[in-house]
């Protein structure tokens, strides 16, 4: 049995400079996979070689076994669906309209009242439906990520007809959310996670990570350099060793997912944990 | 997606929103399309009545149902034959070029996603009437005898190839990576069209009396040559381009929100961009091998039309057509009547509507593009 998406060996470099230096990864159906890192470690161009927005210089992603750049653009997009960074608009759509994008393309044969359905679904699960009137760009930056959620939500909906073994994409989903709309996306991802999409997501909140991911991806200097599940992966070495922070790790009795504090963070008490690199892989 | 699944404390909307808004949109765009349809008659009545004779709407509808009913007569009088032979090839001329300006006009904003993108604004036009131009010049002087034969072939596909050289070279040095700099894109146009105008007084250096008249004309923009053999050759080429924009409006929605994420949602993105500047060539180096350079066309009308209709490209194509013939013969109906016998080009005209009208563009900048 093929991986729903597997990356063999990814590579992509700009002038000599790896950002992404052999990235191998297996993703299966149902499978919440959360990529962290520090700053620059190759984070968001890894998801996009796996997204297909950019080839990669070596290696191969494959989905249910077909290189993704010989499949075109049409059935890529009903397999998986890619909530980005921070999206500008250049022109004045309301938020429903910037929902409805996501169906146009893959959902353009579904009936007109599935159509309507999807995007209201959508608009309901990112918590967008009184806002659908509203233009995007008059938006605040955490209602324009939502509306980009309820978009990558709709078109994922859509595409489920074509397809049942779907990936979606999120990159720093939660960056400008409050904490209720935080949780909130986070528990919509499982969501679909648990309808069977393999859902990958980038996220800097190491709590939050730790909370929903089924499996966490450390990426440090473009390289992959741990993947298990968080209580195996979030150790008080590999964050000192990453992250340059050396706080202690707790673990709750109840949910057994590990946390960090960061009012234990004093400055200049960073540890060196050699071999982390080494380690993780 | 039930709102028990959602955390305690996460306020869930119903969002019955979507499903008005959507329905809102729907009879605004049937209201605009109603008035600018209206609007496109009224003024195709009064623009067949206006000029240095002045012909009352009652007359024109029985001239014009003289025609359809077959009655040759109608040939023999004088309005008839003012309408017949000089105003209505005129009128189709104007619409097609109209349509035509507003659609590449909105096409190139969207393709630029940049709401001052304008085939006369940034160097388009003049790309083409400078092609269309050394046609005449060096086409009468080095192969007079081809040429001669062809004019009307000659001049819509020289102007064709100018306008999608003049797209290209903008597309190519205003954009990086998927995005355009809106002020980038202004001054290459700046430069596009220096360099036509150098072309230009080039070309009128070494042109001689006729040729330069004709130049003139190209520079200037006017409906005045029009004829059914104009009509007959650009008709093809405007309606090819009207034929395209539907398939291409759903892309061009989709690149509002930037390459990548067309991509995503499952656009052909490089063809979608390929294929929009080869229909705004076509119809730019249509519109401007009939009529010379007419500007402000593709500003004002598309974006008069997202104020009210908002930026879908499905509704906002066909009604730029609309609308932007209706503007086209309006304005001529106005140039030929406002200093008769006599009349202005029609490009002067648009200008003098147009150009106040990108100055408020420009003080209003923030609520309409981010700069």
């Amino acid at each position: 049995m093929t991986s729903l998406l597997h990356a063999d060996g990814l590579t992509f470099r700009v002038r000599e400079r790896a950002l992404v230096e052999a990235a191998s990864l297996a993703v299966e159906p149902g499978e919440l996979i959360v990529i962290v890192g520090p700053n620059g470690a190759g984070k968001t161009t890894l998801l996009k070689l796996l997204t297909g927005e950019i080839r990669p210089d070596g290696g191969v992603a494959r989905l249910d076994g077909v290189d993704i750049h010989a499949m075109p653009a049409w059935s890529l997009a009903a397999r998986r669906a890619v909530m980005a960074q921070a999206a500008r608009l250049a022109f004045p759509f309301t938020l429903a309209e910037v929902v409805r994008l996501g169906i146009d393309s893959v959902g353009r044969l579904l009936p007109p009242a599935r159509r309507r359905a999807i995007v209201e679904e959508a608009l309901a699960a990112a918590d967008v439906g009184a806002l659908a009137g509203r233009l995007y760009q008059t938006l605040s930056g955490g209602e324009q990520q939502r509306a980009q959620f309820a978009r990558a939500l709709a078109q994922l909906e859509a595409g489920r007809t074509t397809s049942q073994r779907q990936v979606l994409f999120l990159d720093e989903p939660v960056a400008s959310l409050d904490l209720n709309h935080q949780l909130a996306l986070m528990q919509a991802a499982a969501r679909e996670a648990a309808r069977g999409a393999a859902v990958i997501a980038v996220l800097h909140d190491l709590n939050l990570a730790a909370t929903f991911a089924h499996r966490l991806v450390v990426m440090s200097s473009a390289r992959l350099v741990a993947d298990g599940p968080p209580r195996s992966v979030l150790t008080r070495a590999l964050v000192s060793g990453i992250f340059k922070v050396d706080l202690p790790l707790s673990e709750p009795p109840s949910s057994g997912a590990p946390y960090i504090l960061p009012q234990n963070y004093a400055p200049g008490r960073v540890g060196a944990a050699p071999g982390i690199a080494a380690s993780g892989r | 997606m039930t709102s028990d699944a959602l955390p305690a404390g996460a306020h869930l909307h119903h969002s019955d929103g979507a499903a008005t808004f959507f329905a809102q949109r729907r009879r605004r765009v049937r209201i605009v399309a109603v008035v600018s349809i209206g609007l496109l008659i009224a003024l195709a009545v009064v623009s067949l009545g206006a000029g240095a004779i002045s012909i009352p709407p009652r007359r024109v509808l029985d001239v014009l149902i003289a025609y359809m009913s077959g009655d040759a007569g109608v040939w023999s009088t004088r309005d008839g034959l003012v309408i017949m032979s000089i105003r209505l090839p005129r009128l189709f001329l104007g619409m097609m070029i109209g349509a035509a300006l507003a659609v590449a006009g909105a096409l190139m904003q969207g393709l630029f996603r940049n709401p001052l993108a304008d085939p006369g604004l940034v160097g388009v036009s003049s790309g083409a009437a400078l092609a269309a131009g050394a046609t005449i010049v060096l086409g009468d002087r080095y192969a007079a005898a081809t040429i001669g034969k062809l004019p009307f072939l000659i001049l819509p596909l020289g102007a064709f190839f100018g306008a999608l050289i003049a797209t290209l070279v903008l597309y190519l040095i205003a954009t990086r990576e998927g995005r355009t700099s809106i002020a980038t894109m202004l001054l290459a146009g700046v430069a596009l069209a220096a360099l036509a105008g150098a072309c230009m007084g080039m070309l009128s250096f070494m042109s001689d009396d006729r040729q330069l008249r004709d130049l003139t004309f190209w520079t200037l923009g006017s409906l005045g040559g029009a004829s059914w053999t104009k009509v007959a050759t650009i008709a093809p080429l405007v309606l090819a381009m009207l034929a395209a924009t539907p398939l291409l409006a759903r892309g061009l929605n989709a690149l509002l929100l930037g390459e990548a994420e067309a991509f995503h949602l499952g656009l052909p993105v490089q063809r979608i961009k390929a294929a929009a500047i080869l229909v705004t060539a076509v119809g730019v180096g249509a519109a401007v091998a009939a009529a010379g350079v007419i500007g402000f066309v593709g500003i004002v009308i598309p974006h008069i039309l997202r104020l009210i209709i908002g930026p879908d490209h499905r509704a906002l194509l066909p009604l730029s057509a609309i609308l932007g013939a209706a503007l086209l013969i309006g304005a001529d109906s106005l140039a030929r009547t406002i200093v008769a016998p006599a009349e202005l080009p029609i490009g002067i005209l648009t200008a003098a509507i147009g150009a106040p009208f990108f100055m408020w563009l420009l003080l209003r900048r923030d609520r309409v593009f981010e700069a």
